[in-house]
C-alpha cells in the first residue's frame, strides 16, 4: 500500500498536479467551504503570515507558503492561539543544533482544522482543535506502549528525540504553530477536539506546560507526605507544584530568583518560596528546612539555561559548549535526599552538559526523565480542569498580536514586565 | 532532631492540606496517574489505524541520522538544507552518529553559517535583516526593562552585558570589515590616480 502511495504521489507530481489532488492519493482532501474560510479572495498559492526565525536573538513576522497536505494523514490547522513556551527561547538563543534560519517556531497551539488529507477520518474541516507538542504515528514500539514523545517514525534527524512541532530539524524539521497556518501530520492521532466547557487559553496550555508540569511531578512517584522541591517558578515548575498537591505531597517548596515568579509560586501553587539569591548556598538550605536529610522528590523544571553559576550558564547558554547549563539540575541532585528521586522536565540539547553524576550513583538516587507524552496526560487532566482543581490559564500574564512576536520573544527572553507566560493571538 | 529512622514531621496533616487545597490527594493513587506504569499497551492506539504508515514522499534527498535504520514515513519539510550551511550539514547527517560530538558540533557550526548567509542575501531583498525590529530590543522602553532588572537581586543580571555583545558584536565587526575594505580601496584607487 505504502509503495502504490509513493508511486501514485509520483505519478501526480509528475504530471503537475495539483497540490490539494494529493498528487495520486485514491480521493482529494477534503477543505471548509469557501464561505467559512476566513479570507475572501484565497487561493492555492496564497501566502500566510508566520513568525520566521533569523538567527540568534531574532526572528520576525513574514509571509510564507500555505502549509499543504504532505501525506495523506495530515491536517492543515488554521491557528487561533499559540504560545511561547520557555523551551523556544534555547531556539531563540541558538542553543539547539541545527535550528534554520527561516523556520517557523511554535510547539503550543490551537486552532481549526482547515484541511484534511484522504486518510484522515478523526477529525474535520471546521473541527476546533487542541494540538500536542509532539507530532507521533501511534503505532511504532514507542507510541503503542504509550511513549508518546519517543515516536520512531517522525523524526528523521536524530533517534534519540521524537517530533516537535516548530523546534528545529534535530525534532524532525516541521514548521511551527506561531503562525496563521501549520501543517499537523497524523492528524487522526495527535490533535483531538476541544470540549466545549473549555476555555482557548486552557486548551492551549493543555497542549504542553501544564501536561509537562503534571507529568513531571507524576516521574517523581509522590508518596503521600513526600517534600517536594521544584526548581524554576515558569510555567512548568508552576504547574508541576500544583500537581504534586494532587499527588499527595505533604510540603512543596519552589526555588528561583525573581520575585514576581515567587510571588506567583505562593498564590497560584500554594507553595513555600525561597529566593536563591538571598542565600549563600541553596542546597545547604534545603538541607536546613528538612531536618538535613534533604527533600524526596526534587524536580528540575528549569534546564538548558539556568542561572545560579556563571561559569555553567556561560559555556552552556552564551558559548554553547554544552547541551545546557545544569545549575538546577545539580542542585537537585545535591539537594534531595539518599534514595529520593530527581524528575527532569527542564529542557537539554543533545550535547554533553557537566551533570554531577557522581553525587547522584553515591547517593543512590533515582534520575527520571522524558519530553512528556501529552495526549496520554489529557483524560485525566481534563477531570482536574473541570473540577476547578487546576486552572492553567491563571498564569497568562501577556497576550501578544503575531504581528509583535519579536517583542514577545524578547519580553519573555529578558523576562521583562513580569511575564510568566505570552500568548500569541494570531487573529486567524 | 537527631540522625534517627523516624521522619521529620511535617506542619500540616493530609486532612489540613485537604481541606487548604483544592484537590489535595486525588492522584493519590498511582493507578490514577496517567503515566503510570511507563509502558502500558495502548489499546486505543489514540485513532491510529495503520500498523505502519504510508510514506510520505521524499522531494529531496532529505538528511537522516545514520543511527536510523530508514527515512521515516513522516518528516518535516521545513527549510531544505542550501549553500554551505547546508553542505556542512549533509556531511554531518552523512558521517557522524548522534552519539559524536563532531555532529553536534558540526550542526551548530552550520547554525552560525547558516544565519551569516541569510543575513546577506536579505540585503539584496527588499526587506534586509534589522536587527532593532527583530530582537524586540525596543520593548525594553515600552515594557519597563529598567524596573524589571535593577534592585530584583537577579542573578542573570551578571551576564545581561554579553547579550547585546553577541547579537550587535558580529554586525558590528562586519561593519567595521565593511568599511575598512573600502577605505583601502579608495586609498588604492587615489594612489594609483595620483602616480599618473
Amino acid at each position: 500500500m505504502a509503495l502504490r502511495s509513493v508511486r501514485g504521489w509520483f505519478a501526480g507530481y509528475a504530471a503537475g498536479t495539483p497540490r490539494t489532488e494529493c498528487r495520486g492519493w485514491p480521493a482529494v482532501a477534503t477543505r471548509l467551504a469557501e464561505s467559512e474560510r476566513p479570507r475572501d479572495n484565497w487561493s492555492e498559492e496564497a501566502l500566510v503570515r508566520a513568525m520566521v526565525y533569523r538567527g540568534p536573538y531574532k526572528v520576525r513576522v513574514e509571509e510564507k507558503d500555505r502549509p499543504g497536505i504532505e501525506h495523506p494523514g495530515d491536517a492543515v490547522v488554521r491557528v487561533t492561539m499559540a504560545a511561547i513556551c520557555g523551551s523556544d527561547l534555547h531556539l531563540y538563543h541558538g542553543m539547539m543544533p541545527d535550528t534554520r534560519v527561516g523556520m517557523t517556531f511554535g510547539h503550543e497551539f490551537i486552532g481549526v482544522v482547515d484541511e484534511v488529507g484522504p486518510d484522515v477520518r478523526n477529525v474535520r474541516p471546521g473541527d476546533r482543535v487542541m494540538v500536542p507538542f509532539n507530532v507521533f504515528c501511534g503505532t511504532c514500539w514507542f507510541c503503542a506502549r504509550g511513549l508518546y514523545s519517543n515516536c520512531h517514525n517522525v523524526n528523521p534527524n536524530a533517534t534519540a528525540v521524537g517530533g516537535i512541532y516548530g523546534y528545529s530539524h534535530t525534532c524532525g524539521g516541521y514548521d511551527g504553530g506561531q503562525a496563521e497556518y501549520v501543517r499537523v501530520p497524523f492528524a487522526d492521532v495527535g490533535p483531538t477536539v476541544i470540549p466545549e466547557w473549555l476555555d482557548d487559553e486552557d486548551a492551549v496550555l493543555l497542549t504542553d506546560a501544564l501536561a509537562t508540569g503534571y507529568f513531571g511531578a507524576q516521574l517523581g512517584d509522590i508518596v503521600e507526605g513526600d517534600v517536594v522541591v521544584v526548581f524554576g517558578a515558569g510555567p512548568v515548575g508552576l504547574f508541576a507544584a500544583k500537581s504534586a498537591w494532587l499527588m499527595g505531597a505533604g510540603r512543596v517548596v519552589v526555588i528561583d530568583h525573581l520575585e514576581y515568579r515567587l510571588e506567583k509560586a505562593r498564590s497560584f501553587a500554594h507553595a513555600e518560596t525561597y529566593n536563591f539569591t538571598e542565600y549563600d548556598d541553596i542546597v545547604v538550605h534545603m538541607k536546613k528546612i528538612t531536618d538535613h536529610l534533604g527533600p524526596d522528590v526534587a524536580i528540575d523544571a528549569v534546564g538548558a539555561e539556568a542561572d545560579g553559576n556563571l561559569l555553567q550558564h556561560v559555556t552552556a547558554a552564551k558559548l554553547k559548549l554544552q547541551g545546557g547549563s545544569p545549575v538546577a539540575l545539580n542542585w537537585a541532585i545535591d539537594s534531595v535526599r539518599k534514595g529520593g528521586t530527581v524528575s527532569v522536565m527542564g529542557a537539554y540539547g543533545p550535547m554533553f552538559s557537566a551533570v554531577k553524576f557522581g553525587d547522584a550513583l553515591n547517593k543512590g538516587l533515582t534520575l527520571r526523565m522524558n519530553q512528556c507524552p501529552v495526549k496520554r496526560q489529557w483524560p485525566r487532566l481534563f477531570e482536574h480542569v473541570r473540577n476547578g482543581y487546576l486552572k492553567p490559564s491563571d498564569i497568562v500574564t501577556h497576550r501578544i498580536p503575531l504581528e509583535h512576536i519579536a517583542e514577545g520573544y524578547h519580553i519573555f527572553s529578558a523576562k521583562l514586565d513580569g511575564c510568566i507566560k505570552p500568548l500569541i493571538v494570531t487573529n486567524g | 532532631m537527631a540522625y534517627t529512622s523516624e521522619r521529620p514531621p511535617l506542619t500540616e496533616s493530609s486532612d489540613q492540606l485537604r481541606a487548604r487545597i483544592p484537590g489535595w490527594g486525588v492522584d493519590l493513587d498511582p493507578k490514577d496517574r496517567p503515566s503510570v506504569p511507563k509502558l502500558r499497551w495502548q489499546e486505543d492506539r489514540t485513532g491510529a489505524h495503520w500498523d505502519f504508515p504510508e510514506r510520505q514522499p521524499e522531494k529531496w534527498p532529505r538528511e537522516r541520522s545514520i543511527e536510523h535504520k530508514f527515512l521515516t514515513p513522516v518528516f518535516g519539510t521545513s527549510c531544505p538544507p542550501r549553500g554551505i550551511s547546508g553542505a556542512l550539514r549533509r556531511y554531518s547527517y552523512r558521517k557522524y552518529s548522534e552519539g559524536r560530538a563532531a555532529h553536534w558540533l558540526l550542526l551548530l557550526a552550520a547554525d552560525r553559517v547558516d544565519a551569516w548567509e541569510n543575513h546577506l542575501r536579505s540585503f539584496l531583498t527588499p526587506r534586509p535583516d534589522n536587527p532593532i525590529t527583530q530582537t524586540g530590543v525596543t520593548s525594553e522602553l515600552s515594557r519597563h526593562g529598567i524596573s524589571s532588572r535593577y534592585g530584583k537581586k537577579r542573578a542573570d543580571a551578571a551576564h545581561h552585558l554579553l547579550d547585546p555583545v553577541i547579537v550587535a558584536g558580529p554586525w558590528i565587526l562586519a561593519g567595521g570589515l565593511a568599511i575598512g575594505l573600502v577605505r583601502r580601496r579608495n586609498r588604492s584607487l587615489t594612489a594609483k590616480g595620483g602616480a599618473r
